[in-house]
């Protein structure tokens, strides 16, 4: 590894000057793609623990409607004033702020940047053999803006009359006049944020796009890409494409929130027992149409770079071939075409026409077909394994019931009749959850373990990540499983006292006060939950000095070029421009010499 | 290791990268037009009246003009270059650098018209009545608040009626020989003709905004690469002329938006 | 355009200028033709969007040189053109049999 290291910096110093470089241009400004990567997943990790936080402080008001929190409490009554948090009790304000953003900083600001920029950023380039992004000054503008968007999100706390409080989806007429009091409110702080966090991810994808279609190294041709770029190349699209109508969308709310103008406000509205005084004449389910069509294909977003890295994993430790390559990268790329025309199944309660709620309850069964078939040929690509049960792997194993549960739960919500009754309950967010959380954020944390000593040097602890494993499997599914009943019995989601105040009344049916109670076991374990990434924060950052040293530059025995790179890889990556002979997972071919063959091995 | 076909087109598929890297985002800007124009049909269709000939045409003619004039001087100065026309690839990127310019001063003429038009209903005895016109003196963006600004009152109006559509066309700024003053306790409502007043002129005003500032975003990258930008033709000309290229796609785009914005907004 | 010979550059600098004559043609025609009165509005928006549809063919057929442009971009180009299309009917046909019709 030495070696290859030295002969690494020789080769680098040629490059951009690579070694003449201050600090800030190699650390902070720097275009270098797995620097932007190290940094994208950094910062998207802080925000994924922000983000956790604020729902953990939901939780205590759901378990505990009306006592304040103990310790956090005194806090945000100091932070936020006594208008958000009276005597250290959430205020509905409040509570309302933190679920919009809870939602809004989940999705944008930490599982996006995290599973598309920052393992897209670090592996993509290495994983086709390419020296860098095909535009890495874009690059690091992308990740700026993306910081500027994290940073006026969060500012939007301290402004008053708090941040934007209407829900992650932010539907107009509510959204817009939720807070009359204040022009620039929180919501106005949400759209600036937005177009800041679009303009990054427009830059980002731009450039996924381009290198992989520009910088694919001798011989890496398409049905050679490492499934984990076919997923990339995927959500590069749908984020390139999707995105633009909700900017227009946010652009629209923008002149609506400062200029006065009404395009999602129609015409005799009553704000507060009196008209409202705009020109009218706008349409809410304008706003729902642009946003869905983002907000879909988001999901999507969420998912696929989670099934390229699972798909990895479980190659890599399984030691044979994937089961079904080409149906997955085919598969991948129905996901993507198709979930540009599913978007309207979250309206079939707007009053929107039945003959298109049809069309979009057929797209929407039709999409749950290439998603079934990644998830059976991964399953059966664990037949017949000599499986290494490895930390990564058993997240990425665990991934696949997890993300089975989440998709399966999803078909009654996409069928008509059986989703009016579904509807804003608990049951969505268990739904959507068992995909994001024990799917998603398992195949992240995969990921990270995976690639971790390919970043750093060395390898983390394994025990301690079994424990994180362990843990996070019991109390993640602890959360998520007792929502789906909470919702079958009726709860909605948007109850600020969880419900305390329905289960109060007489004719309230048995049922659901029995689902309310579920409230505090499913905060207690939410809150376990968090604890239980404490081995996973501890073991991240001590394996950075104390960590075993990877034992070679492929600790893995892995097949795909990433892993051909001296370790960490150096400014321009490769030491001599790879050359590839054959595809991605060539573990135990029968009739071969070795145990696995690496993508650049000559013939 | 270097990145790539940053002049020279990839072998596989004839393009470099910054080839890709435009279309790419303009496929974007599709999505973001699409989108608004698809909010303008949606909003048109659900509305019970949409306003006719509320621009003034000739103007708008004009800006679509000096529009299509700057894309063939673009595309005229990127062929300068292949001809290694030095000269004439400045002097028809010069060209575009003031059609652009003159596009926006045009374009925000006919915003500071729609500021300086005004809405007023207000009582007459016994009867509410309405008219659209210009104050006297053109003040811009006129309110109730500010004529009850209790520092600076105005006590009245004097307003240039419109003279009604349908006698004399188009024109809604033609002056009429009578001047209405209206006391401002007899004003119910006052507003000027912005993005509030109506949902068309929000839509109209959000669209042509928008596009405003991709022309002016393009006039800064054309007049970059005909001043500072342009010391690359000497040392790397093919880099240089890829870049005049990629930028002139921009700015067709940016016409290309207009052709449809002009019927859409001011003929339909 | 991937021409680099003399000739080929000369010959398109003179398309240029027809395709710009062109252009200027459209668009006083457009604006005639919204003066007509052809019975029904929808007449003229579909005359006035033909008109727009021509240019902007001329505009990216010729300056941005799209006709000789490589498949890649084709396929780019047809995908999204394929989801605007999607986006735009879909939103505006999603009012056609909504439910506030039975209360009109």
């Amino acid at each position: 590894m030495s070696n290859s290291s030295h002969a690494a910096a020789d080769s680098g110093a040629g490059h951009d000057h690579g070694d003449q470089l201050s600090i800030w241009r190699r650390y902070i400004f720097s275009t270098d793609h797995k620097v932007i990567g190290v940094q994208y997943g950094i910062t998207a990790l802080l925000f994924l623990f922000f983000g956790y936080g604020l729902m953990a402080m939901m939780r205590w008001q759901l378990a505990y409607p009306g006592k304040p929190i103990p310790v956090i409490g005194e806090l945000l009554l100091r932070v936020l004033g006594p208008d958000m948090a009276d005597k250290g009790i959430v205020t509905p304000d409040l509570y309302n702020s933190f679920g919009a953003m809870h939602g809004t900083i989940m999705v944008f600001l930490a599982i996006v940047p995290l599973a598309f920029a920052a393992f897209g950023n670090y592996v993509v380039p290495l994983q086709i053999g390419a020296p860098d992004m095909a535009f890495p000054r874009i690059n690091m503008a992308s990740y700026w803006a993306y910081f500027v968007g994290g940073v006026v999100m969060l500012v939007s706390f301290f402004i008053p009359g708090g941040a934007a409080k209407s829900g992650w989806t932010s539907y107009s007429p509510l959204a817009t006049l939720a807070d009359p009091g204040h022009r620039f409110d929180g919501q106005t702080f949400w759209i600036i944020g937005m177009v800041f966090l679009i303009t990054s991810s427009l830059l980002g994808s731009v450039n996924f796009i381009a290198t992989i279609v520009q910088l694919r190294a001798k011989g890496m041709s398409w049905m050679r890409l490492p499934f984990f770029v076919w997923a990339q190349f995927v959500t590069a699209f749908l984020l390139l494409l999707a995105f633009p109508p909700l900017e227009a969308a946010a652009i629209m709310q923008f002149m609506d929130k400062v200029f006065g103008s009404s395009f999602f406000l129609p015409s005799g509205l009553v704000v507060g027992g009196t008209p409202f005084s705009g020109s009218g004449g706008g349409s809410p389910l304008l706003w729902q149409h642009l946003f869905w069509f983002l907000a879909h294909p988001e999901v999507y977003v969420l998912i696929l770079p989670g099934m390229g890295i699972v798909a990895e994993i479980i190659a890599n430790n399984t030691r044979k071939p994937l089961f079904g390559y080409k149906s997955l990268v085919y598969s991948a790329l129905a996901i993507g075409f198709l979930s540009f025309i599913v978007w309207a199944h979250h309206m079939y309660l707007t009053g929107m026409g039945t003959k298109i709620s049809t069309f979009f309850q057929t797209t929407t069964m039709m999409i749950s077909i290439p998603s079934v078939i990644i998830l059976t040929t991964m399953f059966v690509s664990l037949w017949g394994g000599s499986i290494r049960f490895t930390t990564p792997m058993l997240f990425a194993l665990a991934f696949l019931p997890m993300f089975g549960i989440g998709g399966l739960t999803g078909l009654p919500l996409g069928l008509n009749a059986t989703d009016i009754d579904l509807h804003d309950t608990y049951y969505v967010i268990g739904h959507f959850h068992y995909i994001v959380a024990p799917g998603t954020i398992f195949a992240l944390f995969a990921g990270i373990y995976h690639w971790y000593p390919k970043v750093t040097g060395r390898m983390m602890n394994e025990f301690w990540g079994k424990v994180h494993f362990a843990l996070s499997l019991v109390f993640m599914n602890l959360v998520f499983m007792p929502m789906f009943i909470q919702g079958l019995e009726g709860m909605h989601r948007r109850m600020y006292d969880g419900g305390a105040s329905y289960a109060a009344s007489p004719d309230v049916a048995y049922g659901l006060s029995l689902a309310l109670k579920l409230n505090v076991a499913i905060s207690h374990a939410a809150w376990f939950l968090g604890l239980a990434q404490v081995p996973f924060i501890i073991n991240f950052f001590v394996s950075l000095f104390r960590g075993k040293p990877a034992p070679s530059d492929n600790p893995w025995a892995a097949t795909t070029l990433e892993w051909a790179t001296p370790t960490p890889p150096p400014h321009g990556n490769f030491v001599h421009p790879p050359v590839v002979h054959r595809g991605p997972y060539e573990y135990n071919l029968p009739g071969a010499a070795v145990e696995f063959c690496p993508q650049n091995q000559p013939l | 290791m270097e990145i790539p076909y940053t002049v020279e087109p990839r072998p596989d598929t004839g393009l470099f990268n910054a080839k890709v890297g435009i279309w790419l985002f303009l496929a974007s800007e599709v999505m973001l037009f699409g989108a608004l124009f698809s909010s303008y049909i949606m909003l048109r269709v659900g509305s019970d009246v949409w306003p006719h000939g509320m621009l003034n045409v000739p103007i708008g003619t004009l800006n679509t003009i000096v529009l299509i004039t700057s894309s063939i001087t673009v595309v005229m100065a990127w062929a300068s270059l292949k001809l290694k026309a030095f000269g004439k690839f400045k002097l028809y990127q010069g060209c575009t650098v003031l059609l652009a310019m003159t596009f926006v001063i045009i374009k925000s003429y006919e915003y500071h018209d729609k500021f300086t038009h005004y809405f007023v209903r207000y009582s007459a005895g016994s009867e509410v009545k309405e008219l659209t016109g210009h104050i006297e003196g053109s003040p811009m963006n006129w309110t109730l608040a500010t004529l009850n600004n209790p520092t600076r009152p105005i006590s009245e109006i004097r307003i240039h009626p419109d003279v009604a559509s349908g006698e004399h066309g188009h024109d809604s700024g033609a002056a009429h020989p009578e001047v209405i003053t209206v006391p401002t306790k007899q004003i119910k409502k006052l507003e000027s003709f912005g993005p509030w007043h109506l949902t068309y002129l929000a839509i109209y005003f959000t669209l042509t905004g928008l596009h405003a500032l991709h022309v002016i975003g393009g006039a800064l990258v054309i007049g970059y690469f005909w001043g500072p930008g342009s010391r690359m033709w000497y040392s790397d000309p093919e880099r240089f002329t890829n870049r005049v290229e990629v930028a002139g796609l921009f700015w067709h785009f940016v016409d290309l938006v207009w052709i449809f914005l002009f019927p859409v907004l001011y003929l339909l | 355009m991937n021409a680099t010979n003399e000739a080929e550059i000369k010959q398109a600098t003179r398309r240029y200028v027809y395709v710009f004559v062109a252009l200027l043609a459209g668009t006083i025609v457009t604006v005639l033709a919204s003066y007509i009165p052809f019975g029904n509005h929808a007449v003229n928006v579909a005359v006035a969007l033909a008109i727009a549809a021509t240019k902007a063919f001329l505009v990216a057929g010729y300056f941005m040189h799209l006709l000789s442009e490589r498949k890649l971009i084709y396929g780019l180009l047809a995908t999204t053109g394929f989801f605007f299309l999607g986006l735009m009917f879909l939103t505006v046909s999603s009012g056609a049999d909504q439910l506030k019709s039975l209360f009109h």
